[in-house]
């Protein structure tokens, strides 16, 4: 297939995901690369648990969260992991637009996520003087919880850079497998906030 | 390189269809998911004993990562063999390490 | 800009631009050799400066201080920045030849995993300089490590946080390419035991890395921005790092061994003139190995108090690799068995290899018995071991490896007697430095002690040691001096000077860039061989000839670990003064700016057209 074909294919083939061997290489090694995060994740979850009784005297988790926000956090996410389940339904029908619309609805709940984050964040810093140097306790949460946010952060970025970089010239065989990781990690994302919210703040409240 | 897909019109309908369809799935699976959040949370608010509550929270998350994995990243489509074993070597890795760091830091 | 291959001389500027830029399988092979010899060297010349301060009893060679940082950093060195870019450096050069690939699944991020490995290597060192390197050991336990004064263990982490994402990265490469880049017929039962050995070792890469990342996070937190993962005072727990450090630690082990047995095992083949025995239960092997490396590595910590039922698990379970792993050793004897034995450098190597690695073994047994290990640990019986272990495993197979696909990679072939003598230099000081020391270990001597006392019964054995580390310095020595000798004088050899049985060997030596002008079409295991004994020269091509796509060069990789490089120094002196932060922000702009460029602009490659490889064939 010549540069050509990749840039402006006769007919978008039903999976233009993996129509080419870029593709499908952009597609399997993204997929090891989530099994090799997933262990990331688990060491910081590990360390976590392992310290989160650890508060030195300061803040407990107890005394910290609150359930209403986490919950709205909560639900910006999982949304957010189906609008890019549509975004991506679009582009295997080559509707560029619609796609491009559902990218655009899943970052603005994505903001709104990171928005709460970092309220959250302040709030603890400022009213409960609760730093990564509190405790160990304090430092493991925010390290798990702040990696997290880093994801949040970059998925962001990505997905944003990919949709100003295409809007004016639409999908092509070169782009597609781009989006298409760029909407995994952004469910892997989800699926680390799934066990946060499980196990930082609802078991941390218990 | 790449397999010249020309389907025929009909085929092509059918693989529309069937994706419409799977669509319509991925909706429902989405309201399972925010049931079984508000599960979790509704359960932890009311103050149920934690013995009980922790591994039933635990599995409904994991049982939501399962849709996530199958549904909304579309592991159980044909292709995903080889990712699925590679994602399930890291969940393998990641469970030892967690159990470590449970069971063995503090004694 | 389809360029063909420059037969004219070339100047010494567009040559380093072509290094710097390239995304050449092949040519970050070199690089890879290069940049791991280089450290190779520092390492053993810090190893020469640990034996000479222990020739005698409460010797002065080097002060205290100073010893911690030369057994730290030849640690830390040899393992990240000698063996595992040498591997990989055999690895790039090999395996896409083997499976019959054009080029590596993702050639822009195999430049940059060299890249990032390279400016990581150079952060680690730069300690020296600065008036300190690390020095809490290779191992680098809390609380030693984080009350460590100076920088050198900050370079520690930051080098190896750097050099460990590059690493990453080239084993997600290696995973794809074998899984997406196999010649038509090369189904995964007919891929040469190098090529499996390097796919199960990048799997281990993938799961083992990321816990090493968290924990070198976790240091840097505590070091840095006054955290408490790992200070008992703020509730922190310090066996934490142990864990995270040996769950990635073992796994490093398996990444370096397993490759050297693939290479033996291809050496060993080939020099039999056989088939090599068992090939599906050596497959088999490997991954069992792979599989079962990721449960066991508590037993490092046997003395830290986890307490006998978990010290009976990891025990077990350690010795359950030693199945495996005899499985091997004797496929490698089956193989040898009535074959048409050729001795030559590369043989020897793997001969030597075979008693040694097996005794490294059989230590290992023994250090994984829990009760047993209260007596070995951190003695130097501990020290022989992994010498035992990761010399005569994985430094034998190095050599071995040069020897072996030397003419594949620079079309020369060493010198024979040149290379005979390195080999009985290197292993008859090997095994004079590190035999003794098992006895060392056993009458009590401690590891990482700067001096012993007289008197004690160990100044006979530790003379004996160091005068068998010279002997390896020698070997060195000679290998070197080979390497320049074979490069002006050598004679140019073709493609298949060993009369081998896989797939690099049907192509020129050393390889177009292109690698394959038409794929091959593999037909079973040892596909070369199957064509010789049919009576054919080379491969019977998959495919008449069309055009060639290749990857464009590019310097956004050098770029982008330059940033990361730029960024640690930033991290490492804002502890004296937030004015530092300005360099993270640069170091940070520099290597984001250069992803978002690498995201942003179409990188198609380009074609060389068939017109033009035809001419060529005719030249
Ligand atoms: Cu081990």
């Amino acid at each position: 297939m010549s540069e050509h074909d990749v840039l402006n294919p006769k007919e978008m083939p039903l999976n233009p995901e993996k129509a080419t061997l870029e593709g499908k290489n952009k597609f399997i090694g993204f997929w090891f690369f989530l099994g090799g995060e997933t262990v990331l994740f688990a060491s910081l979850f590990g360390t976590y648990l392992a310290l989160n009784g650890s508060t030195n005297g300061g803040s407990s988790s107890q005394e910290l969260f609150g359930l209403e926000l986490v919950f709205i956090m909560t639900m910006l996410l999982l949304t957010s992991s189906l609008t890019s389940v549509y975004a991506m339904y679009h582009m295997k029908n080559n509707d560029f637009k619609k796609m491009q619309i559902w990218l655009g609805i899943t970052v603005a709940l994505g903001l709104g996520f990171l928005g709460f984050e970092i309220y959250e964040f302040y709030h603890y810093i400022h009213h409960y003087e609760f730093t990564l140097r509190s405790s160990a306790f304090g430092s493991a949460f925010y390290t798990l919880v702040g990696f997290h946010g880093g994801h949040v952060v970059f998925g962001l970025s990505w997905i944003i850079a990919l949709m100003i970089r295409n809007a004016k010239r639409g999908l092509n065989l070169y782009n597609a497998p781009k989006f298409y990781i760029a909407s995994l990690y952004w469910h892997f994302i989800d699926v680390v906030w799934v066990f946060i919210f499980t196990v930082v703040y609802l078991m941390g409240v218990l | 390189m790449a397999e010249k897909s020309s389907l025929h019109p009909a085929q092509l309908d059918y693989e529309r269809q069937k994706r419409k369809d799977e669509m319509k799935q991925q909706v429902v699976t989405f309201a399972l998911m925010i049931i079984f959040t508000i599960i979790s949370f509704s359960m932890v608010i009311a103050e149920i004993d934690k013995l009980f509550v922790i591994p039933v929270i635990i599995v409904l998350a994991a049982v939501q990562v399962g849709f996530q994995l199958y549904y909304f990243m579309h592991m159980s489509h044909k292709g995903h063999e080889l990712p699925a074993f590679m994602f399930y070597g890291g969940v393998f890795a990641a469970f030892l390490t967690i159990l470590a760091l449970i069971a063995l830091v503090w004694w | 800009m389809s360029t063909m291959v420059a037969t004219n001389k070339r100047s010494f500027g567009s040559v380093l631009w072509d290094y710097l830029t390239t995304v050449d399988h092949k040519k970050i092979a070199i690089l890879y050799l290069v940049a791991g010899g280089f450290f190779f060297i520092v390492g053993g010349l810090e190893a020469m400066a640990i034996r000479w301060q222990l020739v005698t009893p409460m010797n002065d060679f080097v002060s205290a201080g100073l010893y911690n940082e030369l057994i730290t950093m030849h640690g830390t060195k040899m393992i990240f920045l000698a063996a595992m870019p040498l591997i990989f450096a055999f690895m790039n050069a090999v395996v896409p030849l083997q499976i019959g690939a054009r080029d590596v699944a993702f050639p822009f991020l195999n430049s940059l995993g060299f890249w990032l490995f390279l400016f990581g290597g150079i952060m680690l060192n730069v300690g020296w300089i600065t008036g300190g390197a690390a020095d809490a050991g290779w191992t680098a336990y809390a609380p030693l490590s984080t009350t460590s004064p100076g920088e050198g263990v900050d370079y520690y982490v930051l080098g190896l946080q750097i050099s460990g994402a590059g690493t990453l990265i080239g084993g997600i490469n290696f995973l794809v390419t074998i899984v997406n880049m196999r010649a038509p017929g090369m189904t995964y039962m007919r891929m040469p035991l190098f090529t499996w050995t390097a796919f199960v070792a990048s799997a281990l890469i993938l799961f083992a890395f990321p816990a090493l990342t968290v924990g070198l996070f976790l240091m840097m937190f505590d070091r840095l921005f006054g955290s408490g993962f790992f200070d008992p005072n703020m509730g922190g727990n310090s066996v934490i790092w142990q864990h995270l450090f040996w769950i990635f630690g073992h796994p490093e082990v398996y990444i370096l061994a397993l490759p050297a047995f693939g290479i033996f095992s291809e050496i060993i083949a080939t020099f039999s003139r056989k088939r090599l025995f068992g090939y599906s239960a050596m497959v088999f092997a490997t991954v069992l190995i792979g599989f079962l490396g990721f449960m066991v590595w508590a037993h490092h910590m046997f003395t830290v108090g986890m307490g006998p039922a978990a010290n009976s698990i990891f025990a077990v379970a350690t010795m359950a690799i030693a199945i495996p792993t005899g499985i091997k050793i004797f496929n490698w004897l089956f193989t040898l068995w009535g074959g048409n034995i050729q001795i030559n450098t590369a043989m020897l190597w793997s001969l030597g290899f075979i008693p040694t690695f097996t005794l490294g073994g059989m230590t290992g047994v023994m250090v994984a018995a829990a009760s047993a290990d209260y007596q070995f640990h951190d003695s130097y019986f501990v020290v022989a071991h992994f010498h035992y272990v990761i010399v005569g495993g994985v430094v034998f197979a190095l050599f071995a490896a040069t020897h072996y696909w030397w003419p594949k990679m620079f079309g020369k072939i060493l010198n024979e007697t040149l290379g005979k003598i390195t080999f009985w230099f290197f292993f008859i000081g090997f095994h004079m430095t590190f035999f003794i020391q098992h006895f060392l270990g056993l009458m009590g001597m401690p590891r990482r002690y700067w001096v012993y006392k007289e008197g004690q019964g160990l100044d006979l054995g530790n003379a004996i040691s160091t005068a068998g580390a010279f002997l390896m310095a020698i070997g060195t020595i000679v290998l070197l001096y080979n390497v320049i000798i074979t490069s002006v004088k050598g004679e140019k050899v073709g493609g298949d000077p060993w009369g081998a049985r896989t797939l690099e060997w049907a192509i020129p030596s050393p390889p177009p860039f292109y690698n394959f002008k038409q794929l091959p079409l593999v037909r079973g295991l040892d596909p070369l061989w199957i064509e010789k004994t049919e009576g054919r020269d080379g491969m019977t091509p998959a495919e008449p000839i069309g055009d060639i796509h290749m990857p464009n060069n590019s310097f956004l990789p050098f770029i982008m670990s330059l940033g990361f490089f730029i960024a640690g120094f930033g991290f490492i002196y804002q502890k004296y003064d937030l004015a530092w932060l300005s360099l993270v922000f640069i170091g940070m702009g520099i290597a984001l700016g250069s992803m978002l460029m690498r995201s942003v602009k179409d990188d198609l490659g380009y074609h060389i057209h068939k017109e033009d490889l035809v001419k060529e064939a005719k030249e």
